[in-house]
């Protein structure tokens, strides 16, 4: 089974997190003058790679908090350790 | 190649089943095709045999990165049904199902259609009453729908549990008579065969690299196998369409999940139906072999490979316990998995792009399978004609801009929560 490096918790199942998508898209700094193709985008485009994805997960059934990873999405092996991401997620 | 008949399986009866031809013949790729259609699997293989029978066009080609069926046309739960509420989908999805009552006669191939039913499961009278507005809805378009007692359920399906005391005992129950099941295999078989009689190359084990564009046109396409001059490329890849359209620089609303399903050791005939738990997504029928096969929800997070995780097999196995304890005693005998593509309205993609002469079929979630037939008719037309055609007008790439979007379920851009 995946296994995920909580930065709070330490390493737990996956059965532990819950996934948040896909954390590199980046919302439009200002959302009052932002085109509507623009906000499209950050909605719903996505790369959808295979391999490196930054993604965010939530540690739902332990500390609750919201972190990123990096993880590749054929092996599953995480690339880069969680980092902590206080204010944010999905 | 020659079409099979009563005759045929005579002859070849008597001598002993050594001189039946090769199903399909092996062609390797010509320099030039009039259209090309990547992926060979059921979506790809109906789209080249509409093609020529529709549209008479048939100088094209297939083509298949590993071999014929190989992707998620051989690993879906083969399940066909037209239950949907909203009206695009429930259009597209009918309009399948009236193909598929006929298919094994018009592709000269037994895909083994069985129309025994759908039911969908209700826990509450909430979500009875949600079903009474789903089959009103189906009713509207002249579709079949049909609410059913506990005591009907309990007659139809005998070995599930209807008591009170069941863990999510059972209120009632949405039936679609005219849904059922297809072999799989079959189908990609039925469709490839009748579409190279009809004189379509379908080539395997060949790889598209690159899309060659030339002035907002595809002129041609590199492939493993070297490159072929085409003005139309339809792609018709699921989990691959991301990196497909991106030969092509062009983004895609989906992201890949893995769907993982199982197959129990074959009994005698106990189940008549297809069951779908209303409450956990959960869905099960025995094939014609005996074996009951089912399936549940997504792993939960993006995956580009096809191997699973127990857990979400887990909870679907609790699902059907819950619903069927005398199961308890199966043996599993199989699981795999499918990469699926999600959208982010988990409503399908089928439509022209930026650029000319590209076409693209995806983001069908989990329930590609059942609409193969409307899929080859819909994109076979758009590929012939660059229009768009009625049923596919809903599932235009623009929706995503234009607000128009499609979701059954309402869950937002956070494709991994759809069923």
């Amino acid at each position: 089974m995946l296994r995920i490096p909580c930065p709070y918790c330490g390493e737990r199942d996956r059965t532990e997190f819950t996934y948040g998508g896909d954390a590199s898209v980046q919302r439009p700094a200002d959302t009052a003058h932002v085109s509507d193709k623009a906000w499209d985008n950050y909605l719903y485009f996505r790369d959808n790679p295979a391999g490196e994805h930054r993604e965010y997960w939530q540690h739902n059934l332990g500390c609750r908090q919201w972190f990123t990873l990096v993880r590749n999405t054929v092996t599953n092996e995480v690339l880069k350790e969680s980092a902590a991401n206080p204010g944010s997620g999905p | 190649m020659k079409n099979y008949s009563i005759w045929s399986l005579f002859r070849n009866a008597f001598s002993g089943h050594r001189s039946w031809p090769q199903a399909l013949p092996d062609v390797a790729p010509q320099e030039q095709y009039d259209a090309v259609i990547v992926g060979g699997g059921g979506h790809g293989l109906a789209t080249a045999y509409y093609l020529a029978k529709n549209h008479g066009i048939t100088h094209i080609a297939v083509l298949e990165k590993s071999w014929l069926g190989g992707g998620n046309v051989a690993r879906n739960t083969t399940i066909v049904r037209s239950n949907y509420f909203h009206d695009a989908r429930g259009r597209l999805t009918e309009q399948a199902l009236k193909l598929w009552e006929n298919l094994s006669r018009e592709l000269n191939f037994n895909v083994m259609f069985s129309p025994r039913g759908i039911l969908n499961l209700a826990h509450s009278t909430a979500q009875l009453d949600d079903y009474a507005r789903l089959g009103n809805a189906m009713a509207v378009r002249g579709v079949d729908a049909e609410l059913l007692t506990v005591g009907q359920i309990k007659a139809l399906v005998p070995y599930l549990d209807t008591s009170p005391e069941a863990r999510f005992p059972i209120t009632g129950g949405l039936m679609q008579r005219r849904a059922g099941t297809a072999r799989h295999d079959a189908v990609a078989w039925g469709y490839g065969r009748a579409a190279a009689l009809r004189g379509v190359d379908i080539v395997q084990n060949c790889e598209v690299t690159s899309i060659v564009r030339q002035g907002g046109k595809v002129i041609a396409i590199d492939t493993t196998r070297g490159r072929i001059r085409t003005p139309k490329v339809g792609i018709c890849v699921a989990g691959a369409s991301s990196r497909m359209a991106e030969l092509a620089e062009i983004r895609l609303p989906l992201e890949n999940h893995l769907l993982q399903a199982c197959v129990t050791e074959p009994v005698k005939p106990i189940l008549n139906t297809i069951v779908t738990h209303g409450l956990f997504n959960f869905y099960i029928s025995q094939t014609d072999k005996g074996e009951l096969v089912m399936g549940g929800d997504i792993d939960g997070y993006n995956r580009y490979s096809t191997f699973g995780e127990l857990p979400p097999l887990e909870a679907a196995i609790r699902a059907c316990l819950s619903l069927f304890p005398s199961f308890s005693r199966l043996r599993l005998m199989r699981t795999w998995g499918g990469v699926v593509d999600m959208s982010m309205d988990g409503s399908p993609i089928l439509s022209k792009t930026s650029l000319d002469g590209f076409y693209i079929n995806a983001g069908w979630c989990y329930g590609g399978f059942k609409a193969t037939p409307a899929v080859g008719q819909v994109l076979a037309q758009m590929m012939a004609t660059d229009e768009t055609p009625e049923l596919a007008a809903p599932f235009v790439l623009d929706r995503f801009h234009s607000g128009h979007i499609i979701a059954e379920e309402g869950k937002g851009p956070k494709p991994w929560l759809y069923h």
